[in-house]
Parts: C-alpha cells; sequence; structure tokens
C-alpha cells in the first residue's frame, strides 16, 4: 500500500463506468431496437415459389388441347463441381468440348456458388438417359419446367397464349403474381386464368452468407405445396376445328359451330390462323411481332372481334318477327318483279331475277329481297308513318332478343357488340322523324348499318333450331374433374317468338338447301335447314355467308360460315357449312351430287387482294389515310357496311352516343 | 516442504480460479456454435476448433497449475529475461513471420500451432514494468522514472506496430491505469480523455467551428479564474496545443492512419455507411447480437452464427455468438463475469504486500479489462473495429495461453502474499 491507495476507486469507477457503457448499448441493440432480428430473418431466409403444372385445356371428348410438356434444364454450381470425366459428360448432353467451356465460363462468371443453368430445355427424351447418370456428377442438377404444348396445333384463337405479366397486373394483383411470372394474355389461357393456373407453393429455406442452402426452414412448418391448375374440358370438337381450320386456310373468315340443346361452341374457327407452338417460348416475341405485321391478321379472333353485315342470311329473324307481330302469315304473298319500290327507292333482288310470286317459305328459299322489303315496310309503317320510330324501335328490341347487338357474354375475351342502328343514329344521320321505313330499307336484307359477329349469327340459326330460344354460348364446358357446368349455362334464353311461327320459316331454310340458293351444298341423307347470304361491303366484293342446322329434326348442330370478300355466300360458305355439319353428324364426308369436294375448298385461295384488304383491316392509320376514310364515310353515310372494316371515328363516337338512350331505356 | 506446499494451493484465490474457468468453457461451447461443423459434431473432436481449443484449455490449466508450483522468487528475477526474449521475437517475427491477414505477427511453431509473440509481449512487459517501478526511491510522478517506464512500455509496443497489429499495439496503452495508480498526475487520464474527444469532435466537425467552442470555453475558464496567473497561463497553453491538434487531426487522419483503419473510424461515427464493403463485418456483427433479443436463440441455433455471415466469428467476433444464442443475459452474463474478475483482480492488487506484485496485478487487470472493452465495444459498434481477442473466450491458443500465463502468474505471487518477494 502506498499514499495512492483511493485511486483504486477511481480505476474500478472507470472500469464500471465502461462497462455500464456497453452493456447500455446491449441493451439497446439486443431488446429496445428489433431491427436487427428483422435483418437476421432476412440474411437467412429464401423463399422459392414453387410453380404449379398450368391445367390443360382438352377438346369435349377428351382429346388434349393444350397440355404442358416437361422441359428439363441442367443447372450447375460450378464450386461444388468435382474433377469430372466431361468427354463423357459432353456425349450425354450432346454438346462439344468448345460448347462445354462456354457455359462453364459463364456459369463461373454468374457466381462461383450461384446456381445457373447450364443447359437449357433438354426434352424427356434426352433427360431420361441424363438423369441416370446425373449423380455421378456432383454440383450439377435438373430442374424441371413446363412450356404449354399443342399437340395438334389448333384453335389458336380459342385458347389463346399466356406470356410474363406485366407490371401494373403485378401492381393489381395483391401480391399473387411477381415479375417473370407467366398468366394467360389472349383467349381461354386469359379468361380461365385463376382456374388454370393452380395455386402456387412456398419453400422456405435457410441459406448461409454465401446463398447456399441449409435446409428447410423450422422444419418446413410455414411451407405449402403446390396445387396444380384445375383441367378445363372445352366444348371444342377437334375433328369438326381441324376440318374448319383446313376449309378456311387461304381465306379470311370465321366458323361458328354450336350445338343447340346446349350453347356449346363445336367449332371456332379464326381464318388465318396460326400454330399455337410459335407463341410459347423464347421466340414468342419475335413470333407475334411478325404475326402483327401480318396484313390479315392472325391475331383477331373473327368469330368474336369480326363484324359483318348478315346479309341475306338475316331474312328468317325478319320474317319471324313480321309473323310474331302479326303483319304477315305464312301464306302473304308478294309479286317479285326483280325489285320492291318503296317510294323513290328501289331495292333489286339478286342479279336482278324476278322470283314472280312468292309466300313466306319460297321467299326464304329464292332470297327474294323485294318480299322482305315488304315485310319490312309493312312493320315499320303499320302504325302509320308518324309512329315510325317506335314501331322501329319495337323491331329493333326485337331483333335484340335474338343476341344482335349487344355481347353474348361469352367466356373468352375481346366480344364485339355488332351493331343494330339505334333510332338516335338515324336522327343523327338525317333528322329527327326524318327517317322512314323507306330510308332504312336495307336493314330488311340484313344490310345496312347492322352487323353481327359470327358468334350472333351462329347463334341466331341455334334459335331458330330451337324454336324460339337460345342457351348462352360458351367454350368451356366443364371445369376440373368434376365437370362443372356453371348454372347461367343451363338457362334457356327466350327471344319472344312463338315457337309455332318457326315451321314456315324452317321449311323455307329447309328448301333453301334442298332447291334454292345452297342446293350446292345439300348433304345426302341429311336434312340441313339453312340461309345464304351476300354481305355488300364496301371494302371489295360481298362476303360469303351461309348460317344453318341440322338436322331438322331434334338439330344437333347450328353453324355460321363467313368467308370475306368472296361474293355469294352459295359458292363458297355453304360448301363449307356443309363438310362440317356432315362431318360432325355422321363421321364422315360422302360424295356429293353436285360433285363438290372438301379438297377443292381448302385448296382454293380467296385471300383478298392484300393492298385492298390492308386499307381498311390494318389498326394503325397513316393521318392520310386516317383524313381520306373520314372523307369517304362523310360522303355516303349511310351505306356503312363495315364488316371486319376498322371503326373509324367518327362511327365509334355516334355509336357511343347511340349507348346511351338505350341505357335509358334498359332501366 | 509438504507444509508450503499445501499453503501454497491453500491460498491461491480460488475465486478468480473458478470466473477462469467459467470464462474457458463459456468461450469453448460458443466456439463450438461458432465454427460448427456438422461432419464433426463432438465438442472434442481434434479435427474441428472446437477440438483444438478444449486441448488449448487443457494445457492452459497444466500451464497454470505448474505456474502455481513455481517459486515466486524466479518469476521477479527472471522478468528481464523474459521481457528480452520477448523483444527479440518481436524483432524476429518481422523477419521470419507469417502474415495472417495483414499482420506479421505469427512465428510457425511446426505441429500445426503458431506462436503470436505480441501475446507474450503484454505478460513480459507488466512483469518489467512491475519490477522497475517497484524499485526502491522510483516515484512515477519524477520524469526520469516516467521516461524510462514510458520506455519499456513503447518498445514493444513499437515493434508490434511495426507488423503491423494496431489492436495489440493499443493495448499497451491501458497502462497507463498502471502509471497512474502509482502516482501518475490524474491530468494524463483526464488530458488523454480530451484529447480522444478532440479527435473525434474535429473529425465530425469543421477545424474552425471546433476551435470556436474550445476558444469560447477557454475564455470563460480565463475570465472566472482571471486573478489566479497560473490558471490563466495554463489554459492559455492548453488552448494553444488544442488548435495545433485540431488541425494536425485531419493531417493524422489522413496521412497517418492506414486506409482501411480510416475507413472504420468512419463508419463508426456515421460518417460512411459500406453494408457490402468494409461496413459489413460491423453490420452483421449486429445483426447478429441484436437479433438474439433477451433470452437468445439458443445453443448452437443462431443463423448469424452458423451460416456464417460474421466472418471471423470464432476469434474475434466471439462475442457475436454470445449475443446471438443467449440473448441480453448472456451478453450480461459474460460482462458480469470480466468486471467481477477485473475488480477481483485490484481487490487482490491492493492487499499485496509487495509493490512488485501490486503493479503487476494493475497491469493484469489492465490489460484484461482494454481487451474487454475494445473487444466488445467493437462488436457493438461503439469501437473502431480493431482485430483484438476477447480474453479466455475467443478462439486460438497464442492469446488463451498468454492470458493464462498472465492470470497465473498473478494468482502465484498472490499466494505467497505474506512472503516477502
Amino acid at each position: 500500500m502506498n499514499s495512492f491507495f483511493e485511486r483504486r476507486y477511481v480505476i474500478a469507477g472507470i472500469f464500471i463506468a465502461i462497462v455500464v457503457v456497453l452493456l447500455a448499448r446491449l441493451f439497446y441493440i439486443q431488446i429496445v431496437d428489433p431491427k436487427y432480428a428483422i435483418y437476421a430473418g432476412k440474411n437467412v431466409l429464401r423463399q422459392t415459389i414453387i410453380y404449379p403444372a398450368r391445367g390443360p385445356i382438352l377438346d369435349r371428348n377428351g382429346k388434349v388441347l393444350v397440355q404442358n410438356e416437361p422441359f428439363y434444364d441442367i443447372m450447375v454450381t460450378p464450386r461444388e463441381v468435382k474433377p469430372f470425366d466431361t468427354v463423357e459428360f459432353c456425349k450425354l448432353l450432346g454438346i462439344d468440348k468448345d460448347g462445354f467451356n462456354k457455359r462453364w465460363v459463364k456459369a463461373w462468371k454468374n457466381g462461383p456458388t450461384h446456381e445457373s443453368i447450364f443447359e437449357k430445355q433438354l426434352t424427356a427424351q434426352t433427360y431420361a438417359s441424363v438423369s441416370e447418370r446425373l449423380s455421378e456428377f456432383p454440383g450439377f442438377s435438373a430442374i424441371t419446367r413446363y412450356l404449354r404444348n399443342y399437340p395438334d396445333s389448333v384453335a389458336a384463337q380459342f385458347l389463346g397464349y399466356i406470356g410474363e405479366v406485366q407490371p401494373n397486373v403485378i401492381a393489381s394483383s395483391g401480391g399473387y403474381y411477381h415479375s417473370g411470372d407467366f398468366i394467360g394474355i389472349t383467349g381461354v389461357e386469359k379468361s380461365y386464368e385463376n382456374v388454370l393456373r393452380g395455386q402456387r407453393g412456398v419453400s422456405n429455406q435457410m441459406v448461409d452468407s454465401r446463398g447456399r442452402l441449409k435446409g428447410k426452414f423450422a422444419n418446413g412448418l410455414y411451407d405449402t405445396a403446390a396445387v396444380p391448375g384445375q383441367r378445363l374440358t372445352s366444348s371444342l370438337d377437334i375433328t369438326i376445328q381441324k376440318l374448319g381450320e383446313k376449309l378456311m386456310q387461304n381465306k379470311v373468315g370465321s366458323i361458328v359451330a354450336i350445338e343447340p340443346s346446349t350453347g356449346e361452341i363445336l367449332a371456332y374457327v379464326s381464318s388465318p390462323t396460326y400454330n399455337p407452338n410459335l407463341m410459347v417460348g423464347r421466340e414468342r416475341g419475335n413470333n407475334s411481332a411478325k404475326m402483327y405485321a401480318d396484313v390479315y391478321n392472325p391475331l383477331f379472333v373473327r368469330p368474336v372481334q369480326a363484324k359483318y353485315p348478315p346479309g341475306s342470311s338475316f331474312k328468317p329473324l325478319s320474317a319471324l318477327i313480321a309473323l310474331q307481330e302479326g303483319i304477315i302469315t305464312p301464306q302473304t304473298t308478294y309479286y317479285c318483279p326483280g325489285y320492291f319500290q318503296a317510294g323513290n327507292r328501289r331495292v333489286k333482288c339478286n342479279n336482278g331475277e324476278a322470283h314472280g310470286l312468292v309466300n313466306l317459305s319460297s321467299a326464304v328459299a329464292e332470297s327474294c329481297n323485294g318480299y322482305f322489303s315488304m315485310v319490312f315496310q309493312k312493320i315499320i309503317e303499320h302504325n302509320g308513318i308518324k309512329q315510325t320510330e317506335a314501331t322501329y324501335t319495337d323491331w329493333r328490341n326485337n331483333v335484340k332478343k335474338f343476341g344482335l347487338g349487344s355481347r353474348l357474354d361469352l367466356d373468352v375475351p375481346g366480344e364485339s357488340r355488332g351493331n343494330v342502328p339505334t333510332p338516335l343514329y338515324y336522327d343523327n344521320q338525317y333528322r329527327k322523324g326524318g327517317w322512314r321505313a323507306s330510308t332504312i330499307l336495307s336493314l330488311a336484307i340484313g344490310q345496312g348499318e347492322l352487323l353481327a359477329t359470327p358468334l350472333q349469327m351462329a347463334n341466331l340459326e341455334c334459335t331458330i333450331a330451337n324454336h324460339g330460344y337460345y342457351y348462352k354460348p360458351h367454350l368451356v364446358k366443364a371445369i376440373g374433374t368434376k365437370n362443372v357446368i356453371k348454372e347461367e349455362y343451363k338457362l334457356r334464353n327466350y327471344v319472344g317468338i312463338d315457337s309455332g311461327y318457326f315451321e314456315p320459316v324452317i321449311n323455307g331454310m329447309q328448301a333453301v338447301v334442298e332447291r334454292g340458293t345452297g342446293i350446292r351444298s345439300k348433304i345426302p341423307g341429311i336434312i340441313m335447314c339453312g340461309k345464304t347470304g351476300t354481305a355488300q361491303n364496301h371494302g371489295g366484293e360481298a362476303h360469303s355467308v351461309f348460317v344453318a342446322f341440322a338436322p331438322r329434326e331434334n338439330p344437333k348442330i347450328a353453324i355460321a360460315v363467313v368467308v370475306e370478300n368472296s361474293g355469294e355466300g352459295a359458292h363458297w360458305a355453304a360448301p363449307i357449312a356443309s363438310f362440317i355439319v356432315e362431318q360432325y353428324l355422321r363421321g364422315s364426308i360422302s360424295p356429293r351430287e353436285s360433285g363438290i369436294t372438301v379438297d377443292y375448298f381448302a385448296n382454293a385461295n380467296r385471300l383478298p387482294d392484300s393492298a385492298l384488304y390492308y386499307n381498311r383491316f390494318k389498326r394503325k392509320v397513316s393521318p392520310k389515310d386516317t383524313a381520306k376514310q373520314k372523307a369517304d364515310t362523310m360522303k355516303k353515310p349511310i351505306k356503312g357496311l363495315k364488316g371486319a372494316s376498322r371503326q373509324n371515328k367518327k362511327d365509334s363516337s355516334t355509336r357511343l352516343l347511340a349507348v346511351l338512350p338505350k341505357r335509358k331505356h334498359d332501366k | 516442504m509438504i507444509n508450503s506446499q499445501r499453503s501454497f494451493f491453500f491460498n491461491v484465490d480460488w475465486v478468480t480460479v473458478f470466473i477462469f474457468l467459467c470464462l474457458c468453457t463459456i468461450g469453448w461451447f460458443n466456439i463450438h456454435a461458432a465454427v460448427f461443423d456438422e461432419r464433426y459434431p463432438s465438442i472434442i473432436d481434434a479435427h474441428t476448433n472446437y477440438g483444438k481449443q478444449f486441448t488449448f484449455i487443457v494445457v492452459s490449466i497444466v500451464v497454470g497449475g505448474i505456474i502455481l508450483l513455481l517459486e515466486s522468487r524466479f518469476i521477479t528475477a527472471l522478468a528481464p529475461a523474459f521481457y528480452i526474449i520477448t523483444l527479440l521475437l518481436l524483432a524476429i517475427v518481422l523477419v521470419v513471420g507469417r502474415n495472417v491477414g495483414g499482420n506479421q505477427a505469427w512465428i510457425n511453431m511446426g505441429g500445426g500451432f503458431k506462436l503470436q509473440p505480441s501475446e507474450f509481449a503484454k505478460f513480459a512487459t507488466c512483469l518489467l514494468l512491475a519490477r522497475y517501478l517497484s524499485g526502491p526511491n522510483i516515484r512515477v510522478a519524477e520524469p526520469k522514472a516516467f521516461a524510462i517506464a514510458v520506455a519499456i512500455i513503447g518498445v514493444p509496443m513499437f515493434l508490434i506496430m511495426l507488423q503491423p497489429d494496431m489492436g495489440s499495439t493499443l493495448v499497451f496503452l491501458s497502462l497507463v491505469f498502471v502509471l497512474y495508480r502509482e502516482g501518475l498526475s490524474p491530468y494524463f487520464l483526464i488530458i488523454g480523455a480530451l484529447f480522444i474527444a478532440l479527435f473525434v469532435t474535429s473529425i465530425l466537425f469543421p477545424p474552425l467551428a471546433v476551435i470556436g467552442v474550445i476558444v469560447a470555453i477557454t475564455l470563460a475558464v480565463v475570465g472566472l479564474f482571471r486573478r489566479n496567473k497560473k490558471v490563466v497561463y495554463t489554459m492559455l497553453t492548453g488552448l494553444a496545443i488544442c488548435v495545433v491538434f485540431v488541425f494536425s487531426v485531419k493531417f493524422i487522419y489522413n496521412s497517418v492512419l492506414k486506409p482501411h483503419q480510416k475507413v472504420r473510424i468512419d463508419i463508426i461515427l456515421g460518417i460512411k455507411s459500406d453494408l457490402r464493403g468494409k461496413g459489413y463485418n460491423l453490420n452483421q456483427s449486429k445483426i447478429a447480437i441484436g437479433s438474439g433479443k433477451m433470452w437468445g436463440k439458443g445453443y448452437l441455433k443462431g443463423t448469424q452464427t452458423k451460416y456464417s455471415f460474421v466472418p471471423e466469428q470464432s476469434t474475434d467476433f466471439i462475442f457475436c455468438t454470445v449475443g446471438e444464442e443467449w440473448g441480453f443475459a448472456g451478453s450480461l452474463t459474460v460482462l458480469g463475469l470480466y468486471l467481477f474478475l477485473v475488480l477481483r483482480l485490484i481487490f487482490i492488487a491492493e492487499r499485496q504486500r509487495s509493490p512488485f506484485s501490486r503493479i503487476y496485478a494493475y497491469g493484469v487487470a489492465s490489460v484484461i479489462f482494454f481487451h474487454v472493452m475494445i473487444n466488445i465495444g467493437m462488436t457493438i459498434g461503439l469501437v473502431p473495429v480493431i482485430g483484438i481477442p476477447l480474453p479466455f473466450i475467443s478462439y486460438g491458443g497464442s492469446s488463451l495461453l498468454s492470458f493464462t500465463i498472465l492470470l497465473f502468474v498473478l494468482l502465484k505471487l498472490d499466494s505467497n502474499r505474506m512472503g516477502i518477494v
């Protein structure tokens, strides 16, 4: 001991003070501040999403339309690779030494402890031999991925395609989608996305500071398994779908066939079509760009997006409404001089042919324009000229009951409404009260501003086949293994025509095929009831239209065929329809009296002149073109038979206006 | 003879031995957790560092026992020899040393064991310092004695600085507590603390602002004591030195310090944040300790530790494992043990009759405490990252053995406290 004895308290005091400071700091970071625990969790936890296999899509008989094809990616973690026989390995993968070195260097650059793709998309066959021996090569592993695969390459527009999800969808998905995920972009893939995608699983794993996996987090307590997407059974019949696509090749147009007793769509052909396998994988971008550039736009879903004047195929509907309204009876006759004169307007029959005395059935069979113009005028003017607007509105409502002018609520996206012009539209075109039956007479024969999609036309035939009602047309008949059918598809939608009025019209339609305009499409031994249409449009030659159902008793199929710019319905659409109907009903195609064959139609090229088609169809119109089109529309405002043509600005704005009073009326 | 043997062991301070054993065991288990290898799960498996540490602990206990059997006089007499041998080793290591992590601090002894002379330099320096200061008529407050004492501390310090091992170098500064206890003016401590504060503030704030504040304080004090000429002159001299110092800080900081040292200081002061690069260690270390919460994640369950997010986790950053797996409770226990140990050492020091033992005891307490303060302070971001081990806990034979020798020599001296050395 010496005189500085007390200093030990100072030293001890300093020691204690410093320890207190350390403890205070420890207390703060260990107990007060929660962020370190969170960071530690983030450090160590790696969530991997386990992707479920997307549901397959089948045709109505269980044949596969789209499935998942497994591909195998060989992965490598360079650090974990032990010396091995590279020659043997290259042989196994089917690559050469240079290829091996290139891949190796790339993987190494990607990070020695990182798992990188070594070889992409091995097919199942190649992988079979690789998988047996993969364990001999430590550091290499394989992961399974799935790509969409279309074994028969059919029904592309129906199926649609999948692609990487867009940022805005990710944002609004509530965390379901992540960048790089796939999502249905069009077609069934889009509308049934929630069913097809299945449910993702999550695997929580722990990683060390270098990102190497170190086993399951909490023994997999928070892991969830992936649930595969459900299977969809579509209503399509792959046989007639394929036949339809074959018949429509080198033509622009569409075929829609529906089973009248269920509303199930049997064929959904959009032509030109494309091979859906092109919309898979890394080449999708290039391929879809090519398709966008295609003048005839194969991505356009013509069965629901193209709008055509129904032309004469509309006549049965005209007749039915007139019968229901009591304006005519089946016995009502008209003496056809080859035209119908309404005021100073004259509606000519096809080719100016004089049909002489016609009744309802023969008018349908002969497609007499004069008769139906007469009927239309009677309907519109039966309460006097002053009531034109009211009677027209009644007539329009009756037409709309058949599903025209509004969406049929199909279970794939992109449906167009078609068009049944509103009174307001005519008020704008002329002036209020300034139009009458004679002004809008072209509606009588399915021309004028009347536009329908092939789906609407086919649905119309269903309604006739069913004598007064239709089931909502739909493309998916069952979801999953339980064949769940939506309730809404079991409901009959009545169109407000008594079933008794259908017989005379159907008689006429039977006559069309048996001895009328559609005689070339007569099917031996099957009674088909149909109606040809020659839809005039100002985009070139008329569209060839044919609608039908068969057999007459207990109909099994209703069909609408449109071949753009191919002239008379009898020449192209009707025979094509007859082949599909026969194939569906009989399972084969018999020789025809008229000598027509499937091959002839399949090989015929009816593509419209591409320059012409381009001008009226393409979506991006140069300013010059727009100006020209506008000028055209101004000049002849009512003969706007647009067909598949792009609606120009004026048109769409008037359509917008036309919607307003309709909505009011609905309320 | 038998009697005296018994009395040696009878007089050993078993409390200290108990704390020593506690710390060694804690270290061993935490090393097991820190470098756990699934292939060799056993804590005594010789393939692993925890297995090796077990060997080191056994060896250390044996060495400690041997020391207790030695004659005290032997230790005192050999103090200069130890010192000279250490200096030689420190010189040799500069030539033939193995470079580990930028420090030329290791001599390869063969058989996989390496010797770190700087660890033993602490012991030798304490011993010689005690020997010198306990001499007759030596008073630290006198310039000559002070100069010699500083030289005894300074020479090994300088040699270690050449390695360069900044951590071990700084440890020698802790011996200022010994000098203080032996009569050095308290101003040394106060001025030392002031300069550290000044250094930090000068880095953080512009020099003119710092000087402004100092001038204001000086003027206030001078104003208060203006009648006392001595105070006025002292303050003015101090002011002049401070001004020079503040301006030289930037220079020291930029030219004398190595870039990595500069960055470590910047990080601790919050000037820089480089979580992926230079600041990675500290950040991960804080995450490890902070995520332990109150009770920790449990033995062998620390994810930061197990998955090697913290570098150097069995040596300098071993405290991360303590904090992560045992939580605040574990941190408190370990810090408590250390505090208890150093206070016990001060208690032991003060009960010595011989100045030699007392001075040596203070040396031991200061060195151990300095290690603890810097090491733990560094893992929780209070002190710049300086690589020095946590006594008795960090992995490493040299470190453990040298601390054991340091401690047990004291226990030997203490057990003999009734005798005259």
